[in-house]
Formats: structure tokens, sequence, C-alpha cells
């Protein structure tokens, strides 16, 4: 078999130049990083708020509010929807439905000031029932018909920082926070809970924000959906609750995509250049070798090849050191506004084998792109005055 | 014997900027199967030129170079390559072994281009490497190695592919004499035992008188030693 020049020769060309090499693989590594930080932030908070709600819930709110907050929905509008079939029912024969009631109050950010939108969120016992996942982790439920609140996981650690025990004031009254519960890193981490009619006192409100429904299973939702689109007294928004709530991160990890892929592309520029004075000085100290590879009968697709390797090699170095290095980034979480909400979203930057491949393709093609001109410069020279260099 | 190079009027015109530079002039030649030649000229009368279009990594500007019956300044690139890799055994002065490549690994290069397995190849070279002595070398890098031994490796990467024809330019200008004696003996035996046809461009009157012929080149013409070899 025809093997042409080994990749252990092109390796160990590269290894050969230790100092070189680490030093234009350390500059493409921060490219990497960056780059891998950005698509990490975007898959964290893809990550935190798609894994909000379950798809066997359903989130109504008014059409074209877009947010639970800027929804309203009536009493009478409820009762109608309570009427609607598909919903499933709890044992005493009830319709699994939650009337919630969203709220932003602004909260002081320990350490770095300025204040959080933080969603305060009135609830019913059918909704605590219909999200499960979200358990308490330390103190006790709130007694319905009470000021008493619990605080999502991420709130209680985070900037805002609540504790079992305070006692914070918001819709003229005084709320004390009697338990923790977690979500599984889910955007309701973010939030914090207490009785939904409580709050609509609190606040002076008269409708809901949003209905919250329980479907019997996951294949009456289309029936369901018919049936309420019919109805002459709503116009309103219908989702699976996963959906909803995973809709919710596109344009702030969009933005955040977007913005750090232009970054990157900037840096990259810098990078690519890097790596082609790399390889371009790795050309001229070899020049003889390559005369010599050409007069042993190598062909000049033979030395373009050796040298993309060792372009793609060096990226691929440098993608993987890059990679390693944002994988602690892991350990960080953010806490922010997001922007299509305009309330508090706790989350953590998450590293996914999708990410890692990404990240890899990209250091490799910067690598590349660096090594096609002095590649072929390579393959250019002729044999005779390529030997006669020094 | 039948003349393996058949070298008719060639001639060969570098360019410097606009100026015409002819290196060349109406070269005649034939070297037999077998010979032993040294191509001999003060620095600058054209003998590495000469060298470098018989091995095939130049071309003549004009005449005709017959190797082995082909014409192989009409080949393209790529079959000329096919043919050096083929035919040519190359030693060069300064060895120009893959410094992050051992023995071993210098010598199989050739071998990369033939089709032959990873054991074939192993035989090959290890038989190629204790030819010139070196066989308990095998795993020491060029850095790792003296002059002379650097050549040695050299030549073993010369004769892997078994060619017909080895082409030397200086083979003994960067060593000591001791270095250089073993080289040269080394030469005697690949044409004296295995037959290979040598040509080697030599200033060095010594190293010259080992080969069985002289060619003389001064000023781009032959002066002695042309015509049919004996």
């Amino acid at each position: 078999m025809k093997t042409g020049l080994s990749f252990s020769y092109v390796a160990r060309n590269l290894y050969a130049r230790k100092l070189t090499t680490v030093l234009t693989a350390a500059g493409m590594a921060l490219v990497v990083f960056v780059f891998a930080t950005v698509l990490m932030m975007a898959e964290g908070l893809r990550h935190t708020l798609g894994g909000t709600g379950s798809d066997s819930n359903v989130v109504i709110i008014r059409q074209g509010s877009q947010t639970e907050v800027q929804s309203t929905i009536t009493r009478e509008q409820a009762n109608m929807v309570e009427s609607l079939p598909g919903l499933a029912t709890s044992p005493e024969g009830r319709a699994r439905i939650s009337r919630e009631v969203l709220v932003l109050v602004n909260m002081p950010r320990k350490g770095s000031g300025g204040l959080a939108n933080v969603v305060v969120r009135g609830t019913t016992a059918n909704g605590l029932e219909m999200r499960p996942q979200a358990r308490i982790v330390s103190g006790r439920q709130f007694r319905p018909g009470s000021s008493e609140i619990i605080v999502g996981s991420a709130m209680a650690r985070g900037n805002v920082g609540l504790r079992i025990g305070d006692s914070i004031a918001f819709g003229m009254r005084n709320w004390d926070v009697v338990g923790v519960f977690d979500a599984g890193s889910s955007g309701f981490d973010s939030e914090i809970w207490g009785d939904g009619e409580q709050m609509m006192q609190a606040f002076r409100r008269q409708a809901f924000s949003s209905l919250v429904v329980g479907l019997r299973d996951e294949g009456s939702y289309t029936g369901f959906v018919e049936a309420l689109m019919r109805q002459p007294q709503i116009k309103a928004d219908v989702k699976r609750e996963r959906q909803f709530y995973a809709d919710q991160s596109e344009k702030l990890a969009n933005f955040i995509g977007i913005l750090g892929k232009t970054i990157t592309i900037i840096f990259s520029v810098g990078a690519i250049i890097g790596a082609m004075i790399t390889m371009y000085a790795s050309v001229a100290n070899r020049t003889r070798e390559i005369g010599t590879l050409r007069a042993l009968g190598f062909r000049r697709g033979n030395i373009v090849m050796a040298f993309i390797q060792e372009a793609a090699l060096l990226g691929f170095v440098a993608g993987a050191a890059g990679l390693f290095a944002a994988s602690f980034m892991q350990m960080i979480e953010i806490s922010t506004t997001n922007v299509q909400t305009f309330s508090e979203v706790v989350f953590r930057l998450v590293m996914t084998p999708g990410i890692a491949f990404q990240v890899l393709l990209f250091s490799m093609f910067m690598g590349i792109l660096g090594g096609v001109l002095p590649a072929l410069q390579a393959s250019r020279l002729e044999i005779v005055d390529a030997l006669r260099s020094a | 014997m039948s003349a393996l190079i058949s070298i008719r009027s060639l001639g060969k015109t570098y360019r410097r900027g606009n100026q015409p530079v002819p290196v060349l002039l109406g070269i005649d030649l034939e070297i037999a199967a077998g010979d032993y030649v040294s191509l001999m000229g003060p620095s600058g009368s054209g003998k590495s030129t000469l060298l470098n279009l018989i091995a095939g990594i130049d071309k003549p500007s004009s005449g005709t170079l017959l190797i082995d019956g082909v014409d192989i300044a009409a080949l393209p690139e790529n079959d000329l390559a096919a043919w050096r890799a083929a035919n040519v055994g190359f030693v060069f002065q300064f060895y120009n072994l893959m410094p992050v490549l051992n023995a071993f690994e210098n010598v199989e290069l050739p071998l990369l281009l033939t089709p032959l397995g990873k054991a074939e190849r192993r035989d090959h070279v290890e038989t190629a490497l204790a030819m010139v002595g070196l066989a308990d070398r095998m795993d020491h890098y060029p850095n790792e190695l003296s002059g002379g031994q650097q050549q040695r490796v050299a030549i073993a990467r010369a004769l892997i592919t078994d060619p017909t024809l080895i082409v030397a330019d200086e083979p003994t200008g960067d060593l000591d004499r001791q270095s250089a004696d073993d080289v040269l003996n080394l030469l005697d035996r690949l044409n004296g035992e295995l037959g290979k046809t040598i040509v080697m461009v030599t200033h060095d009157p010594k190293c010259a008188a080992r080969a069985r012929r002289l060619v003389h080149l001064e000023k781009g013409v032959l002066i002695d030693g042309g015509g049919e070899g004996h």
C-alpha cells in the first residue's frame, strides 16, 4: 500500500519545534476557549430553560403576550378552559388546572449591587402537583392561604441569596421564606413560589397571568388545543410547558451565540495568522528537507498533504487544550436578566459532545486555513533550488 | 556493455534576471550500465547541473537525455517523480536525512512510495542497514550519529529501492578521511558487487580516483573523458 509521508513524520515535526508549537497552539487555544465558553453559555441557558416544565402540561397565555408576566386570563376564561375535554383529573375528580399569577419583583443583588427582576409565581396545590420535579430541599412547603413563600435553589444560592427565615416585602406585605425547592437546575429554580390567591390580593389583581393545564395523556394535546381554539371567549397562545420555557431561551441564547461567534471570528483571524507564520517558518526551516523528499520521488501533492496535516494537527492540539480549559467553566453559574422575559435567570455553563466536536473542528479549520498557503509554497519549490538552500 | 545513459548535445541555460546564463553547452556523453563515473571540474563548471539533469531533478534546455531508453525530460512531473523513486538513488554531500526520523525510518522513506507492506519494508530496511554496517543503529536519530554514519544511512536509503543508478554529489565533502574512505569503499561495493551504475560529482582527486572513469568539465563543456566509455 502506498502510504506517502507518515502521520508520525508529520507529528514529530510539530513536536521537534516544541516551543513554537506550544506558543502558537496557546494563541489558538485562547480563541477556542472563548468560542467554547460562548457555546457553553448558550447551551447552558437552553439546557436550563429547556429543562423547565413537562410535556404533559400545557401553558395558556393571552394571545400575543409572549410571556406569562404580560399575559392576563380572566376567571371566566379559566372556568371555560377547565370544562374542555382532554384534561387530567385528580383522584378527587377535579380537573388538573393551575391558575397562576406572575409578578416581577425587584430584589437587591448581593455583591455586584443593582437590582434583579425576580419572578414571583403564585401557584396552587394543583400547580405544585403538576410539577413533581420541584422538590423541597430544606424547610417546608408554603401553607395555602398564608403569606409564606418558598424560593428556588438558584435564588437561595445566587446573587439574590434568600434564606429560610428571611422576611421580604413586596405587594404591600411581608412574606416569610419557609422553604427552598430544587427543580433540577431548571428555570423554576430562579423563581419564588407562593399561594396564588394571596398574591392576587396583595397585588390587587383581578386576572391571572397564565393557566397551566395537565393533559390526560400527551396524545390529547391536539384535541385540547382544537377545542380551545373553537371557544369565542378566549384568544390564547398555547404551548406544551417544556416548549414554552425552551422558547424563552431563544432570544438570549441566540444573542450570546451571535455575539460570541462574531468575537470568535475576529479573534480567529489573529490565530490563523499565527498558525500561518508558524507554518511558513516550518517550511523555511525545512526547505532542503522538502527538496530531498521531492528528489526521492515524493510528489508535490505529498508535500502539500504533509504540511496541511501538520497545520491541522496544530489546530487539533490547540482545540484540545482550549476545550480542556473551557471544561472548567462548567463550574461557573451565571445570574442575569433574560432579555425575553426581563426576569432573572440563573444557569450553569454546559459542555456537550456536540460543542466539543464543533470546537475541535473549528480549531482544526483555523489550523488548515493557516497552513494552506505555506503548504502550497512548500510544494512549489523547485527541487534543485530547495536542495541548494542551507 | 550497452549505454544506460545517453546524452546528446545537452544544454542548460539559467536565467538571472533577463540575462541568460549558459551552464552546460552541447554535452555528449554515454555511460554504460554498471559503470562508475566521476564528474570533475572547478566550481561553476556545470558538473552538479549535469548530475541533476541525469538524476531527473532538473530539466535540460536543449539536447536529449535518454536513460535506459527513457526520454526523462519529456516525462510529466508526477511520472518523473515516480521514475526517480524507482530508478535513482541519491547520496548528498550533507546526507539530507530527515532529522525527526530515526535511521530505520529514514531508510524506509522511499519504500513508502512502493506497494510493499510493513513487514516487507522492515526486511528490506534491515538488510540495507546491515549492508552499510549500521544494523545496531536502527533506532538512532541523525543527531545521534557521526557524519560518516549518517552518510552510510543515506547510502542505505539510496539503495533501498534497488535502483539502477546512484547519483552522489560530493558524498565525502563533509567527512574526515577515515569516514570518507568507508563511504567510498561502500560505493565500490555497490558498483562491484551489486552492479549499480554510479555517477559521482567531486572535486577531490583521491575520491575521483576510485571511479572507473573520470569525466572533466570546464565552463560547461566536456574537456576530457566524454563519448563512449570503456
